[in-house]
């Protein structure tokens, strides 16, 4: 596909592109990288050096302090519960709609889609959306953060053109055998479905894991707190009160503010990096999904 | 003899009640609230409820339009769109266009990973890594940038640095991503077109420009489309989370006003009717890009 005489200036150019785009990789990575030596570093290397990969001294003072109460514990498994109740509810309440919605003949098909479609344009906004999770009594209940956000008419609408597109053959035949439209959904469908379940169960289950701003809404309860608004309270409103010195060794010394707030945004981002292989493999074929179908 | 419908209502019956837990909730939280937009007309109080509260018409919005916050939120929303759409926008194209340049495989591939990855953090951690890295107290790049500069700048109050400060978040954040649905469109060119170009004498650039530009020309166009639909929002999380007292000037935007004055000062009708008003311009936009789309011979989204 290339022509063998490449120029002076194309492979000038093509040096200048690999070192740009090693670049651009690094600006991507190197900041984790850095979080990550910050958390294990002493108070006098943060002091002292500037900007360091690996820390000289390695000390994990930092996460003694903040592991030593349970507040961060906490907020840890709320997060966890949201993400998995989340993602069930979604795929309870998607999986269901779209399956009844690929039924090319079902009666008010059209307006149901429609109606789905305008939603996608317009919304009541903010405050009406508040109000309604009020009214329904869901305020400081993780409810009200799971419920608001249980179909993405996104997704619903990718999932839907999915079933479409399944062989008509095979429901029909297990109709005739006398299974119930429940039976298909449970016994043929959605066996077939795993990939596109799988990859829409990651979409939102990390939406969940990283949702900030309805618990910040809905949450008055500051135990109820999930890890994402724990971790805004600690960085950037520097409540680092965190830790319980109680607990600890009379001799242990409060590690620097840094060190804590580095510690933090390790453990928010930990999770996600373990799970990022099975991201990139399916997220990427979602988007590519979305984008044809359009 | 039964009417149609109900012999379709009875035969489809287990398929309208896997329908009914899907329909409850477009209803309730998505048509609803949207009813509930009428609160901008009223002077709505909680305790007294929607059907009592007095209507008065559309007082909220003159209060606002008057109101000196107004054009300062007008500016600042649409400034930061520009700026998106100036800075940010193009990124992704130039990124896939040079990976696309590639060729040995696994450097492509490990780059692709690397970059992948801001996309997947949340919001929260990339204000709180921008935080640690830009606090006067210590953080590496403000003492950085004061050994090598003098200044003591600090971004993260200073009204002037808000605005580069959002759009480098984002374009860290969001450039890898981007990519994917240029690269798609790339990898979908014909290689025989390129072979053609070559053979006719094509230099690297021209090829650029004669074939490979017009292969995504499609996706840009689309792209740019729903970016223009969208033009007013701005990114509510990234927004709210970096503005504090000191930037405000330039940082509050419409969406986080309506935050500020309707969930924070409890002015409920106000904030709706502000809203109401974004959400209006909102749709305006979307059908105006896609008819200027059509008008420039490219398919729209409808």
């Amino acid at each position: 596909m290339v022509s063998k005489h490449r120029t002076v200036g194309e492979r000038l150019f093509d040096g200048f592109n690999y070192i740009a785009l090693a670049a651009f990789a690094l600006v991507a990575a190197l900041p984790f990288v850095y979080m990550i030596a910050g958390s294990f570093a002493t108070e006098a290397e943060l002091t002292e050096r500037d900007f360091f990969l690996i820390p000289r001294d390695w000390s994990i003072a930092a996460y003694q302090y903040i592991f030593s109460s349970d507040t961060i514990f906490r907020s840890i498994g709320v997060s966890v519960f949201i993400t998995v109740a989340g993602t069930l509810t979604n795929l309870a309440f998607t999986l269901t709609m779209a399956y009844s919605l690929s039924r090319k003949d079902l009666m008010g098909r059209r307006l149901f889609m429609n109606m789905i479609i305008f939603s996608m344009l317009f919304s009541g906004g903010m405050i009406p959306g508040y109000l309604v999770v009020k009214e329904l009594g869901l305020i400081d209940s993780y409810a009200a953060v799971i419920l608001p956000g249980a179909i993405s008419a996104f997704n619903l609408i990718i999932i839907r053109n999915f079933f479409q597109q399944l062989p008509p053959g095979l429901e029909e035949s297990a109709r005739i055998d006398g299974c119930t439209e429940l039976g298909v959904l449970w016994r043929i469908v959605l066996p077939l479905s795993k990939p596109v379940i799988a990859t829409f169960g990651l979409f939102y289950a990390v939406g969940h894991w990283n949702n900030f701003f309805s618990a910040l809404l809905y949450l008055n309860d500051h135990k109820k707190w999930p890890l994402q608004v724990m971790l805004r309270e600690i960085v950037m409103l520097s409540q680092l009160a965190v830790g319980d010195l109680s607990n600890m060794d009379p001799n242990f010394v409060t590690p620097p503010d840094q060190a804590v707030k580095m510690a933090v945004i390790v453990v928010g981002t930990v999770p996600i990096l373990c799970v990022y292989p099975f991201l990139q493999k399916h997220f990427a074929k979602g988007v590519l999904l979305g984008s044809i179908k359009g | 003899m039964k009417p149609a419908w109900a012999v379709r209502l009875r035969r489809d019956k287990w398929l309208y009640i896997l329908l009914l837990p899907g329909l409850l909730y477009f209803i309730v939280f998505k048509y609803l609230p949207m009813w509930g937009v009428a609160i901008a007309f009223q002077n709505f109080q909680p305790f007294v409820g929607f059907w009592n509260s007095e209507w008065v018409g559309f007082e909220h919005f003159r209060v606002f339009f008057s109101n000196p916050d107004f054009t300062r939120l007008l500016r600042n929303t649409f400034l930061l769109a520009v700026y998106d759409l100036v800075f940010f926008f193009p990124a992704p194209i130039i990124v896939a266009l040079l990976l696309n340049e590639l060729r040995i495989a696994i450097f492509k591939r490990l780059v692709q990973t690397m970059v992948y990855v801001p996309h997947f953090i949340s919001m929260v951690i990339v204000a709180s890594m921008t935080y640690v890295f830009l606090t006067p107290q210590g953080g590496v790049l403000y003492e950085l940038i004061a050994q090598l500069t003098g200044a003591k700048i600090n971004f993260l109050s200073d009204p002037d640095w808000f605005r580069p400060m959002i759009i480098l978040q984002i374009m860290w954040k969001e450039t890898g991503w981007g990519t994917i649905i240029f690269l798609a469109a790339l990898a979908s060119v014909d290689v025989e077109q390129y072979e053609a170009a070559i053979v006719d004498g094509a230099s690297r650039l021209q090829r650029l420009w004669h074939v490979t530009l017009p292969a995504i020309s499609h996706v840009i166009v689309i792209l740019l489309i729903l970016r223009l639909g969208n033009f007013l929002d701005n990114g509510f999380e990234q927004i709210f989370l970096m503005t504090n007292s000191l930037n405000r000037s330039v940082a509050d935007v419409f969406d986080t006003y309506v935050y500020f004055v309707g969930i924070t000062q409890g002015a409920f009708s106000y904030s709706t009717a502000i809203g109401l008003f974004k959400s209006v311009v909102g749709i305006v936009l979307i059908y105006g890009s896609n008819w200027l789309a059509k008008r420039f011979g490219q398919e729209g989204l409808y």
